[in-house]
């Protein structure tokens, strides 16, 4: 007659109540997860729908025309995807240098407690909203730009088409560089990670047979960790494809396509964020919208890619089988 | 005579690259003491006692302040929590303790894939649902947008520090004749409080400095916004119009909302990393 063994009878009338509960609560947070998928259904519903008069009318011209004339509602969009993949690859062509080389330091040489502090650090610098990077942009990079970088690239590599046309500060360059401090610290922590899985045995076994600290390190614990690098590359280029606001501030707001790496240009983030508030008809807003979903697609590619990667390292590594 | 040479310019290679690794490291890290000094610098001489009591002043005036931002964007993120962190909790808790097989699989996937998606583009979705149907923009606009992205953050941020409470934890109270929900609600969620509130901390600092998703939901405001469903002024948003404004007087309120921003984001992410004891790994 003792109560534990009323308890574990099943189908006694305690047991169904709890496991009652049970059924109950997980409807209540089964209901939110489902919330979660059909807020991103409704998303994507969306921008297909409200794109769907720029695309009707413009077809996969869009994606290669480049007149953008909201007076005569004609839009093409080659403008602002180069100035997005101009700027996003000078961005890694700069942080992914000194992110890999800071994230070798970091995972290798330095001792645990400076390696830890110095990690706290880079997670500080990853918070610091983008705004603030293009109110610093604005007032210090464009006017160093202008002045002294600029100048100086045209007098040494001018003979290139890549640095020619006058020094305006706002630029492709400026917005490369300030995407690239911008994305460094995803490219460090993600890296730092993917170097802190390969095995201790590896870095003893190259070092036994004589190898130097950095012969280890680059032959055979970066090669190791590679798909964990090659993840955190596109995770980088994913956030600075979508990047908005830094970049807004200093790219110059121009809707053509220019060789130079100094003119100014326009990518797709930056004319939303410009444009949107103050479009005036439905075909211009719907261009705008299907500019939207392009930068969607393609940031959730890159990601897609950079998760599927970087599970891979981290569960196991990512030298040959 | 020749292997000589050859170690010699091993070493010699060894003693550079290490070195331009430390170089890297050292670059990378002083950016943020760069960030740091020009907004202390700037934002110092900027701020003022106005700044926190005064509305702004129009163009070409001297003086004002951002009383009006700071409260706007204190309104947006707190609607904006009210409304993600429950559900981001929720979702967190299926995900770890309820979860079967391919619906969590999935679950996971649109979070992950939601927390990828460039927020500008969470700035027009919500312009298309909520402002372009109620032909206003407003804070609750702005609120929407931003907990949009707390969702993702604060889902996967519980479900890892939930799966991170010990095994036996768990088959203790459920041994001791505890229901999973009564399990869940008072062993495993308490064991893992001080990681989820870390989680929810950096999400709520992440989204108090957005902008982008603010821009065309909650608008800007020069005024007091007179309630939730009127164009609000924001801190982030301030700082984009005052910087990109030809005006020497708004670059210096700018820089003075910047060191404010700044300040709260960075507090915010200390102090979360200070409420986890060391080791806790922080959800990415």
């Amino acid at each position: 007659m003792g109560t534990p063994a009323a308890a574990i009878r099943p189908g006694s009338k305690s047991v169904s109540r709890l496991s009652g509960g049970d059924e109950l609560a997980r409807a209540v947070t089964m209901l939110f997860a489902l919330a979660v998928l059909a807020v991103a259904a409704l998303l994507i519903f969306e921008l297909w729908i409200h794109s769907s008069p720029a695309k009707e009318k413009f077809g996969l011209g869009f994606l290669s025309s480049t007149l953008w004339n909201p007076v005569t509602n004609e839009f093409g969009a080659l403008p602002f995807i180069y100035g997005t993949v101009v700027t996003s690859v000078l961005a890694l062509l700069i942080a992914v240098p000194l992110g890999v080389g800071a994230a070798i330091y970091l995972s290798e040489l330095a001792a645990p407690r400076l390696s830890s502090i110095l990690t706290f650090l880079v997670e500080l610098l990853a918070a610091v909203p983008s705004v603030i990077f293009g109110l610093l942009a604005i007032f210090t990079l464009v006017p160093l730009m202008r002045g002294y970088i600029e100048p100086a690239l045209k007098k040494t590599l001018g003979f290139l088409p890549l640095f020619t046309g006058p020094a305006y500060g706002v630029s492709y360059l400026a917005a490369g560089v300030i995407l690239a401090v911008m994305t460094f610290p995803f490219i460090i922590s993600v890296s730092r990670e993917a170097l802190l899985t390969v095995p201790r045995e590896q870095r003893e076994a190259a070092l036994a047979l004589g190898a130097t600290k950095w012969e280890s390190t680059w032959q055979v614990v970066v090669p190791f960790a590679r798909l964990g690098i090659l993840g955190s590359v596109f995770l980088g280029l994913a956030r600075a494809l979508g990047e908005t606001m830094a970049v807004t501030m200093v790219i110059g707001n121009n809707p053509g396509i220019h060789a130079s790496l100094l003119a100014p240009g326009y990518t797709i983030a930056a004319v939303i964020a410009n444009e949107f508030a103050e479009a005036t008809s439905d075909m211009y807003r719907s261009a705008l919208v299907e500019l939207g979903m392009v930068l969607f697609l393609l940031t959730i590619v890159i990601n897609g890619l950079a998760r599927i990667l970087i599970v891979v390292t981290t569960k196991k590594g990512s030298a040959r089988a | 005579m020749s292997s000589t040479f050859r170690n010699r310019r091993r070493n010699a290679v060894n003693n550079i690259m290490l070195t331009l690794t430390g170089v890297c490291a050292f670059i990378t890290v002083s950016m943020l003491f760069v960030v740091l000094a020009y907004l202390v610098y700037n934002g110092g001489k900027s701020l003022n006692v106005a700044f926190f009591t005064k509305l702004p002043l129009p163009t070409g005036e001297v003086g004002g302040g951002m009383a009006n931002a700071i409260v706007g964007s204190f309104e947006i993120i707190l609607f904006a929590s009210l409304i993600g962190l429950p559900i981001g909790f929720f979702t967190g808790i299926y995900l770890s303790e309820f979860g079967g097989k391919t619906l969590p699989f999935l679950v996971r996937y649109i979070c992950d894939l939601l927390n990828g998606v460039p927020s500008i583009v969470i700035g027009i979705f919500v312009w298309i649902v909520v402002v372009a149907k109620v032909h206003h923009y407003s804070a609750y606009a702005g609120a929407i947008a931003l907990s949009i992205m707390l969702i993702p953050i604060t889902a996967r941020g519980t479900e890892q520090f939930l799966q991170e409470v010990p095994r036996a934890m768990r088959e203790g109270s459920l041994a001791l004749g505890a229901s999973n929900w009564r399990t869940i609600a008072s062993v495993i969620v308490p064991a893992a409080r001080k990681g989820i509130l870390t989680g929810m901390i950096l999400g709520v600092a992440r989204i108090s400095g957005e902008t982008a998703p603010l821009l065309f939901t909650s608008l800007n405001n020069q005024f007091w916004s007179a309630g939730i469903s009127e164009p609000t002024a924001s801190l982030p948003v301030m700082i984009y119009n005052f910087a990109t404004s030809p005006y020497d007087d708004y670059h210096r309120q700018a820089w003075a909302a910047g060191l404010v921003l700044l300040a709260l984001v960075l507090i915010a992410n200390i102090t979360a990393r200070m409420i986890v004891s060391r080791g806790v790994s922080l959800p990415k």
